[in-house]
């Protein structure tokens, strides 16, 4: 039986998925080789440098796999909640066992090797997420169904953040609003979300305006304009009234199409406007809602007002709060700050970078930016450039489809699972690979600020080369299982 | 999971990151393919170009002695970004033998842009140039401590005789208008400013090369770009053998010593310039590197004009010497035979006296070796009234048009266009225009020109156009154009004088009995006979000038020569022995009348004339 079951295995793995999985790991392999090639160096299985090192990492990574696939399925359903306890223990030691690397408490070191615990709690926590959200009787019903799981990803993110200083992998745990999402969350969450982040960065990128509400401007206000018809829908939707949504859009747009055109003559104040649009749909909803009863509108209401006291937050926050060197990045993202021999150093010539490539890119070794070691971190975070800069955007534009193809196929492989637990935990799967995906690339092409994650199996490093295979390669044996699993 | 409601939420989430990575090609689209400004943002960071200095053409004699050659210099530049914290600023005076003061002058002064309109904290600046191997040998032992230094090796010009320094011309730094109008050019980059130098900037200066090297982010270089796929190496210049010969040229500028004049020596044949000596002149050496600028201004400073060429700028009547061309165009033109005799009265004579003692009458070939005035006056006035004067003096001007063309036959009244000779006067043979202007169309005689029949007056020569007419007689009826460079024959540039060989034959006899028994018979060369033509040309501003133009031996003549000392006097003694020692030097190699040498190189006749 049991033969027979391990020839399934090969029979029923999911080909494509292991197809992408090489192919990414080999050109980023062949990338970190020329990320790191300098003009006394040889060959590519020099073990004395990373492209030689990350051999190793690979095949490990390889065998790794395989002994992932030949355990039985069972075994994580039933160590999930085991495991992560382990992890979390290991995660608190961490920041005593480890050693100080550039800020950050996150290495172990042993022997020869170190090891970035943090980057195995993802795939922990995916299992827990998956067990306890898969549960015959858990449905998300009500916000108290979410405080277990919050807590779960919670928990980790804190220690990482807080003890580890390790911001950017604390973030990759928010990559679980989707997997959450996907199992009945509500939508207002991930929107909520998106609008906090969006006005954050509105309310500081125009600051410098001042307006009689003390911070914000015409961006600020336009964003909560927005924002507030964003919610007014939602609440429509939920009252099946998608009519007065339009309506309430539309004499939006018609006001301010008015102003744009009177503007060619007499120019329009269009923070007054905005602030006037504001009030008078507040005023709006409140009247809608006491005439038809509709309490929920009120909520609207006070969005709007919640909005103008969080772009106050925020400036308190950017200002008093955080860190200079935080700061700083933020600032000269969103280009508030020029300082490209500074803080904005590694965007700027990762720009550069990838910017020379043009449509063909340079060819295989011979990016002068990344050969030269003019970027940064380009055989790890900012491995994206030398795949820019070599390969140009006919190159750049492969990984970046291979990486959709992969992920896409992830949701497919995730929506033929048979159980909750396979199928969360495959969500969860491929929620992280987008969320590494877009922060690193969005990073690198300086589209979002700079947050040190990795490019899943293209940055140099064992730990998260290992991290992402052990993701992937648990979900790929589920998913052997799948006809197996009776539901 | 049949009755998922949440069913259609993985089109959302794929959708999302759809959108994502749309957004992501977008930015990239924007970024390789829109925003061009990247690309040579990369290669300002990376790349560095080095330009490799050709070295310059060498310049020959005749005789391949070398004249001209390179002297290696070096110049030190600075990358100011690149020189880091550490910098010992105290060290690299030590090493460069200046002060700290000096040091921090020469900084402000480069990043000073209005004085250093290309500065860039990113590219060498040349800190220090033109020094010798001895003033940075030091500082080559300790170059590596000095992140952002480099050592460059240029050349400059060297010169192996004290001679020729008009006819070479020197080299100096390019200015902005070189600069705009050939992109060769780059400032710092030197190139002939003048003589040969000039003329030949193209064959001499070679090509660059450059080489492209990469710097990495700390400013190290990393070794070539793209394996020196786009490196040019440099391309040395071609050496330049010019037709002088250095001993004469050494001679002529010898014998000049203290005297404002010049010496053309062209071999007649082949119209080469064996020698062309302008005095006061410099030692050629004094217009290179460090010093150049300073002794420029000197030299252009100095009231008797040494930056002048004389043998090709001056301009003087050619006094008697002109009777050659005078005899040879009135015999062509019929006015007078051989053997037409025409009476001298001597001090007495009218219009134009006779400065000489002779008998009367003289025929064509006592009057040149007596340079007999009136004889010329006579033939001159019976050529241009051959026809009578016309009813409005148009035959009369109609023959002076002749003469007038046939003496510029000669080379006369007009420069070389056909040479590489750079600076040169037209000198003038006076036009009808010229005469009408002055005395209205019919109000102008051979009576009143007479002067010209006796090369005074209106009449202009330089002295390289009065060898060339040695020349052109010595060749019994062409010349071709007097030329610098041995390897370009000029055979096509051959002008016809359309003067009949025979009539030579007279003339040539007449210059030689000038030698022999004329005003030049106490210059004797043993075994050599010589042709010649004195003259003493009368000059407003001062004492006469000297003149002589020459040719030797007689048969088969290889040697042709026109000397000129300003205001020495007769040209008897003052030019005709120059000429005769530059023909004993050229036909037997040395100079036997060592006493006459000494002489002519001992009379100072010019206390100012600057001895460099």
């Amino acid at each position: 039986m049991r033969a027979s079951r391990t020839g399934n295995i090969w029979q029923n793995l999911d080909w494509p998925t292991i197809g992408l999985f090489l192919g990414l790991v080999l050109f980023g392999w062949l990338n970190i080789y020329g990320a790191s090639y300098t003009f006394d160096q040889t060959s590519i299985f020099d073990f004395s440098n990373r492209a030689g090192k990350q051999f190793t990492w690979i095949l490990g990574s390889l065998v790794l796999g395989v002994v992932l696939l030949l355990i039985d399925y069972k075994t994580y359903d039933v160590l999930a909640y085991i495991a992560y306890g382990a992890m979390l223990l290991l995660l608190l030691a961490t920041p005593f066992l480890a050693h100080d690397i550039k800020g950050s408490m996150s290495w172990i070191s042993l022997g020869p090797v170190s090891l970035q615990p943090a980057e195995f709690a993802k795939c922990i926590v995916a299992l827990a997420i998956a067990k306890y959200m898969g549960r015959y009787e858990y449905k998300i019903r009500t916000w108290r169904d979410l405080i277990v799981p919050f807590a779960i990803i919670g928990v980790p993110a804190l220690i990482i953040m807080v003890l580890q200083k390790e911001t950017g992998s604390a973030l990759v745990f928010a990559a679980f609003l989707l997997v959450f999402y996907r199992q009945g969350m509500s939508g207002y969450v991930l929107w909520v979300g998106v609008a906090a982040v969006a006005l954050f960065i509105i309310s500081i990128r125009f600051s410098a305006v001042a307006l009689p509400l003390g911070s914000g401007s015409v961006g600020v206000l336009a964003c909560m304009l927005l924002l507030t018809l964003v919610e007014i829908y939602f609440t429509c939707k939920e009252n099946k009234n998608g009519l007065l949504w339009l309506i309430l859009t539309g004499s939006v747009m018609l006001v301010y199409g008015i102003g744009l055109v009177v503007n060619i003559w007499i120019q329009v104040p269009f923070d007054w406007l905005s602030i006037g649009v504001v009030v008078a749909l507040s005023i709006y909803t409140v009247i809608e809602s006491l005439y038809w009863r509709k309490y929920q509108l009120l909520i609207v209401a006070l969005f709007s007002l919640f909005c103008i006291g969080y772009t106050q937050a925020c400036d308190f926050v950017f200002t008093k709060v955080l860190q200079p060197h935080q700061r700083i990045r933020i600032e000269v993202l969103l280009g508030m700050k020029e300082d490209p021999a500074g803080a904005g150093y590694n965007v700027n010539q990762a720009r550069i970078a990838i910017g020379s490539g043009q449509l063909f890119g340079k060819g295989y070794l011979n990016g002068t930016q990344t050969k030269l070691q003019f970027v940064p971190e380009q055989d790890t975070d900012f491995i994206f450039c030398t795949v820019g800069e070599e390969w140009g955007f006919v190159g750049s534009v492969i990984v970046l489809l291979a990486y959709l193809f992969f992920i896409l196929r992830l949701i497919v492989i995730a929506e033929r699972q048979r159980t909750i637990f396979n199928r969360i935990y495959a969500y969860s799967v491929a929620s992280i690979f987008l969320f590494h995906l877009t922060i690193n690339v969005g990073m690198v092409l300086g589209l979002l600020p700079v947050i040190g994650i990795p490019l899943p199996f293209f940055s140099y490093g064992g730990s998260s080369l290992w991290g992402f295979t052990l993701l992937l390669f648990i979900l790929l044996r589920l998913d052997v299982a799948r006809t197996e699993q009776l539901r | 999971m049949i009755n998922d409601p949440n069913d259609s939420r993985k089109y959302v989430i794929s959708g999302i990151a759809i959108v994502i990575v749309l957004v992501y090609i977008i930015r990239l689209f924007y970024l390789q393919i829109i925003d061009q400004s990247t690309q040579g943002q990369a290669d300002n960071n990376a790349l560095v170009k080095q330009t490799i200095y050709p070295s310059r053409g060498l310049i020959y004699d005749r005789n391949g002695e070398l004249l001209v050659f390179n002297q290696p210099i070096y110049e030190v530049t600075l990358t100011m970004r690149e020189m880091g914290a550490n910098w010992d600023t105290t060290q690299f005076c030590r090493c460069m033998h200046i002060s700290r003061e000096e040091f921090d002058l020469r900084i402000a002064d480069i990043k000073n842009r209005r004085k250093n309109r290309g500065y860039s904290r990113w590219t060498p600046q040349v800190f220090l140039s033109q020094l010798k191997k001895e003033d940075i040998a030091m500082l080559q032992e300790e170059l590596f401590l000095f992140p952002g230094v480099q050592i460059q090796k240029r050349t400059l010009r060297d010169y192996t005789y004290k001679a020729a320094a008009h006819v070479l011309g020197s080299v100096g730094e390019v200015n902005q208008n070189d600069i705009d109008r050939d992109h060769y050019y780059a400032r710092g980059d030197y190139s002939g400013r003048d003589g040969l130098e000039r003329t030949y900037e193209q064959q001499l200066r070679g090509e660059k090369g450059v080489e492209v090297l990469m710097r990495d982010s700390r400013g190290r270089m990393q070794g070539s770009y793209q394996d020196g796929a786009l490196d040019r190496n440099a391309v040395a210049g071609t050496d330049l053998y010019t037709t002088l010969d250095i001993q004469l040229q050494l001679l002529a500028e010898e014998l000049l010593t203290g005297k404002i004049g010049s010496v053309v020596a062209i071999e007649p044949q082949t119209g080469e310039i064996l020698a062309l000596a302008s005095s006061p002149a410099w030692n050629p050496k004094v217009l290179v590197g460090k010093e150049r600028s300073k002794n420029y201004n000197t030299l252009l400073n100095d009231p008797l004009k040494p930056l002048m060429n004389r043998a090709t700028q001056a301009m003087y009547p050619p006094g008697s010497t002109f009777k050659t061309i005078q005899a040879l165009v009135c015999l062509q033109q019929k006015a007078i035979t051989p053997n037409t005799l025409y009476p001298c009265s001597g001090p007495q004579s009218s219009p134009i006296k006779c400065t000489h003692h002779h008998g009367s009458p003289v025929a064509l070939g006592e009057a040149i070796e007596q340079s007999c005035n009136p004889y010329f006056w006579c033939a001159f006035r019976d050529l241009l009234q051959k026809d009578g004067y016309g009813d409005e003096n148009e035959a009369f001007r109609h023959r002076y048009e002749l003469w007038r063309e046939a003496v510029m036959a000669f080379g006369l009244g007009q420069r070389f266009t056909d040479t590489d000779l750079s600076e040169q006067s037209a000198g003038s043979v006076p036009s009808t225009k010229l005469f009408d202007r002055i005395y209205g169309k019919t109000g102008w005689k051979a009576i009143t020109i007479r002067s010209l029949s006796i090369g005074q007056g209106e009449i202009l020569v330089t002295p390289l156009q009065l060898a060339n007419q040695a020349a052109a007689i010595a060749n019994e009826g062409y010349f071709i154009t007097p030329h610098l460079n041995k390897n370009d024959s000029m055979s096509t540039h051959r002008h016809e004088l359309a003067i009949d060989t025979k009539h030579f034959a007279e003339v040539k006899e007449g210059m030689h009995r000038v030698m022999k028994y004329g005003t030049g018979r106490w210059y004797p060369i043993d075994s050599i006979e010589c042709a010649g033509k004195t003259g003493t040309a009368q000059n407003p501003h001062g004492k006469d000038h000297a003149i002589f133009i020459g040719f030797a031996p007689v048969e088969n003549p290889q040697i042709a020569v026109a000397v000129v000392v300003e205001n020495a006097g007769f040209g008897a003694t003052w030019a005709c022995p120059v000429g005769s020692l530059l023909f004993e030097q050229y036909l037997t190699g040395s100079i036997k009348r060592t006493g006459l040498r000494k002489k002519m190189r001992e009379s100072i006749l010019n206390e100012s004339v600057q001895n460099w």
